[in-house]
């Protein structure tokens, strides 16, 4: 076991450093670029794709894939390009509030419970530990079932699911680092308690913290993709990826292939580039990952 | 005397946890949507038998005193009812969950067997043609949604190739289950020598089990790999070359030996992957566990169902992860022996 | 005495992102059967890279770039792995630094001796087991039986450095490589190793490269002492020359930082750090850090030569004031 380099205030690397960085790890940028690109084909959707996602053509139904439809149309004539490019945005938007909305929920209350330790931490961790109990994807299911079956209840259910992980992620740093020399300076100068936290060492504790966020993101949209799947959270008519993968499931007996292959082949695709970048990120975000080798 | 104080530790810890797991199960199931007692009543029911409805099902008490009626029914093994079966959710219970765990062992035995050579070879083979193919099964597998994994499988082997049965259940058609003796089909025929039935719970298995099997496969091949690749840069390994072990010795014995024990404690991790999965992989093959259960009665607004499963599945996953500490202790001498 | 290691020119580096890292530049040092020799510089000298490239285990991102190590003659770049393998343990043993880490955590530490008895001297199981207790009666650990039965965790720092040196004889090794053997350890309890060590080599004729840091060490346990500096052995000599007529200024820097009760003069650090091995000038290596540096230090790199019999230096400095005096 290699023994942790000392976390130390280091400094946040430069952008442009991390610039070269990436560029180094070919793998992790093309992944990058990859998310880009369905980042923008996600806002400009209306542009982009060659149909309206929900245009019905019983003309052209169940056709497979072809130069007027890519990717194929389904039992109703929908283009299923057109579906899939307008589930990214759904896809993408769920999957992304719920990571922060837990990123900042967990860090923020990581950050008092850490800060304060003692008491404060042996209570307030007790509930963590219960929710980490249940295995995510399982929790989720429960949640969104007494929620309710709709698009924010599924960010809110996958949401709670991540807290505990950047709670105890934070919360482990602030026990340590509010001992540190920094630390003290910072108190010794009359900062006030949520500045200290705030200012001083929250910043602190980014790097681990961002690359966590990468990694939960694919986590997150393969989450919302199996909830969809078994009929929980997001609905048909609504082109999810899930949902689209689900309504192909049943076309498989007749050969219709593209109809389940393609949706899940964006889920494939999306969480495949979080985990590359979160992977890449983690190479030289993370101090502690630096100079083990 | 060391393995008793860690065992006593242990087993506290997971008592709190328990009691936090039936109070968030507790607060999910009367956080339905709608109130419980109207649906049990259905859609035609007049405000005065909704009211009796109610106080029959102690809706009208405190929180408190709600939470001390459905822990002592939990302890007692009341799950509640099933709307859509009428029958009590712990029978319906009982009576799937032999399909589930055949299905999770199954697949747990395909992770590790194929999971942890993986991850040795990768290690060994560091940064080698070998390495690479394992590092890009694993990151891919880890990407892959289990229910698309298992579509492909339906379509590649049975609708294509047709070398694989129609993903309908536990055996094909006309064939007979086993004498029950211990609910796993694959054991049962065994056990009783009805080779037919053994067959074809074989066959039936062999999709859903490679589905779910390959993907916890991945983060048990990565986390060998990363173990692996630990421990032969450490010095009781240099040790050992320098000593003149043959090749095998230093990383089957001394290496894989010290992996294995980090190794054990992901298996309860995997374990939490594998019941979360059984529910979507289940509903792809009609398995008739009960993840599959749960997600049926999510179709007819039966909520009983649903939260009895997360509920089993969390206290399923902490008892396996108390089992999981309680092997590590046993095999790394630091633990047992203080 | 005859060689029983002659070590030839010998480089070795490693690939890092940066660029190539020289760990051991061009190096020749040679080991008498039955001698001590002590192997002595800073950490990232390049001591312990010596000692896995004499057993062969560089493995990447180092390679061995050139260079010849023989062993009773035999070039052993030349030897298949498996005959290698059979060297490794056999004949030349390795005492690593941090024997507590060295020793397998979940293997006793009787089996780890005894299976070494099994693979090198072909014993049965139950040989095995008699002859470890012997040898953990020999390095003088107290209650063998029990405490063979235990592991690493169970033993003291000091307990875990005999078990190693066990190891390290059991085969009997013409050579032991010592790298750091009393890191870590009490004063008195390292004092004890380094007997242990000196008596059981003289006992079975093992030729011993101590390698270590420390001055101190060395004269107390070795004939002979070789001074590495950043990659380079700038100093050869017999223990006692070395202490009174150290003839490279890092050697006499060396020699005077060490602590001395015979000596009022409190003990000068070494100025400056090991310079950086990658891309490192053309020059002496110690050049930046030299009181006696000229021109001609930075241009090319001194050669190794002899200033009497057993005694070789790598240092115009020197040279020019010896040709001076004269």
């Amino acid at each position: 076991m290699q023994t942790s380099a000392p976390l130390a205030p280091l400094p946040p690397p430069s952008p442009s450093l991390v610039w070269r960085r990436i560029r180094r790890n070919p793998l992790s940028f093309g992944a990058l670029c990859v998310i880009g690109l369905i980042a923008l084909a996600a806002i400009f959707a209306p542009w982009i794709a060659p149909y309206p996602p929900d245009a019905t053509d019983a003309a052209a139904a169940l056709q497979s894939v072809s130069w007027r439809h890519p990717l194929g149309t389904d039992l109703y004539g929908r283009d299923q390009l057109s579906r899939i490019i307008f589930a990214a945005r759904i896809d993408l938007s769920v999957a992304f509030a719920a990571t922060a909305a837990a990123v900042v929920i967990g860090s923020l209350l990581g950050a008092i419970i850490g800060y304060r330790g003692g008491w404060v931490d042996h209570i307030a961790m007790r509930p963590v530990d219960a929710i980490m109990a249940f295995p995510a994807f399982v929790l989720a299911m429960g949640i969104t079932a007494a929620l309710g079956n709709s698009t924010v209840n599924v960010a809110i259910a996958i949401s709670i699911t991540q807290v505990p992980s950047y709670l105890r992620l934070i919360r482990g740093e602030m026990l340590r680092i509010r001992e540190m020399e920094y630390a003290d300076a910072a108190r010794t100068v009359g900062n006030p308690t949520w500045r200290i936290v705030l200012i001083h060492l929250l910043p602190n504790c980014m790097p681990p913290l961002i690359v966590q966020a990468t990694l939960a993101m694919g986590f997150a949209l393969l989450t919302m993709a199996a909830l969809s799947f078994i009929g929980l959270g997001i609905q048909p008519p609504q082109s999810e990826w899930g949902v689209m993968t689900a309504e192909g499931a049943s076309q498989i007996v007749t050969g219709e292939w593209w109809l389940f292959l393609f949706p899940g082949l964006a889920i494939m695709i999306t969480v495949l580039a979080f985990n590359l970048v979160g992977d890449g990120l983690r190479d030289f975000l993370d101090p502690r990952m630096r100079g083990i080798r | 005397m060391g393995f008793l104080g860690y065992l006593v530790r242990r087993l506290a810890l997971a008592l709190p946890t328990l009691f936090g797991v039936s109070l968030i199960c507790f607060f999910l199931t009367y956080m339905l949507p709608g109130n419980p007692a109207m649906v049990k009543a259905g859609p035609f029911a007049t405000p005065e038998h909704l009211a009796e409805m109610e106080r029959a099902m102690g809706l009208d008490r405190s929180l408190p005193e709600q939470y001390y009626r459905y822990a002592s029914g939990l302890l007692r093994g009341d799950l509640g009812e099933s709307s859509a079966t009428g029958r009590p959710v712990s029978e319906d219970f009982v009576q799937r969950l032999p399909a589930t765990l055949e299905l999770t062992f199954a697949s747990l035995i395909i992770a590790i067997v194929i999971g942890i050579p993986l991850g040795v070879l990768s290690a060994v083979h560091r940064d080698t043609f070998i390495d690479h193919v394992g590092r890009v099964v694993g990151i891919t597998g880890v990407a892959m949604p289990s229910f698309w994994t298992g579509l492909i499988f339906v379509y590649v082997f049975f609708y294509l190739l047709d070398v694989a049965p129609a993903p309908l259940g536990r055996l094909g058609a006309g064939i007979t289950a086993p004498q029950h003796i211990t609910g796993l089909y694959v054991v049962d025929s065994l056990l009783t020598g009805n080779w037919q039935t053994l067959r074809s719970s074989l066959f039936q298995l062999m999709l859903p089990a490679a589905t779910l099997g390959f993907s916890v496969m991945a983060p048990v091949a990565r986390m060998v790999r990363s173990t692996m690749l630990e421990i032969l840069e450490s010095d009781y390994v240099k040790a050992a070359w320098a000593a003149g072990l043959p090749r095998r010795t230093v990383i089957y014995g001394d290496a894989l030996r010290n992996a294995l024990i980090p190794v054990v404690t992901i298996l309860g991790i995997v374990f939490g992957f594998l019941m979360a999965g059984n529910a979507v992989v289940e509903s792809v093959f009609a398995w008739p566990g009960i993840g599959n259960y749960a997600v049926t009665a999510l179709m007819t607004k039966d909520s009983g169902p649903i939260q009895s499963f997360v509920l089993f599945v969390a206290v399923l996953y902490v008892a396996v992860n108390l089992l999981v500490d309680l092997v590590y202790g046993l095999a790394d001498p630091r633990i047992r022996l203080g | 005495m005859s060689d029983l290691l002659e070590i030839a020119d010998l480089t070795v580096s490693f690939d890092s992102d940066a660029g190539e890292i020289q760990a051991v530049d061009h190096i020749s040092l040679t080991i008498r059967a039955g001698e001590v020799v002590g192997l002595v510089g800073e950490s990232g000298s390049g001591k312990s890279v010596t000692a896995f490239a004499i057993l062969r285990l560089i493995r990447r991102p180092g390679r061995v770039k050139s260079g010849t190590i023989r062993f009773n003659g035999v070039d052993l770049g030349t030897l298949s792995e498996e005959e290698m393998r059979q060297i490794r343990g056999a004949k030349i043993a390795l005492i690593s630094q941090s024997p507590r880490t060295a020793l397998n955590p979940v293997i006793t530490v009787g089996r780890q001796i005894a299976r070494l008895f099994e693979l090198h001297g072909g014993l049965s199981a139950r040989d095995a087991h008699r002859r470890m207790l012997e040898m953990l009666s020999l390095v003088r650990i107290p209650d063998p039986a029990k405490r063979a039965g235990q592991y690493a965790h169970q033993l003291s720092g000091g307990m875990c450095q005999r078990v190693m040196i066990a190891m390290a004889l059991a085969t009997s090794p013409q050579l032991l490589i010592a790298d750091e053997p009393t890191t870590g350890l009490d004063v008195s309890i390292a004092a004890r190793i380094l007997d242990l060590l000196r008596e059981l080599g003289a006992k079975t004729g093992a030729a011993i490269l101590l390698i270590t840091h420390d001055l101190g060490v060395v004269a107390e346990t070795a004939d002979r002492v070789v001074v590495m500096h950043a990659g380079q052995v700038v100093e050869s000599a017999p223990v006692r020359t070395l202490f009174h007529q150290p003839a490279h200024p890092y050697t006499r820097a060396l020699v005077r930082s060490i602590p001395r009760v015979d000596r009022t003069v409190t003990m000068e650090p070494i100025p400056g750090a090991v310079p950086s091995l990658l891309d490192p000038p053309p020059g002496c290596r110690y050049a930046e850090r030299c009181g006696w540096v000229s021109e001609r230090c930075r241009i090319a790199r001194p050669p190794l030569t002899r200033v009497v019999a057993d005694h070789e230096v790598a240092c115009y400095g020197f040279e020019e004031r010896r040709d001076a005096a004269g």
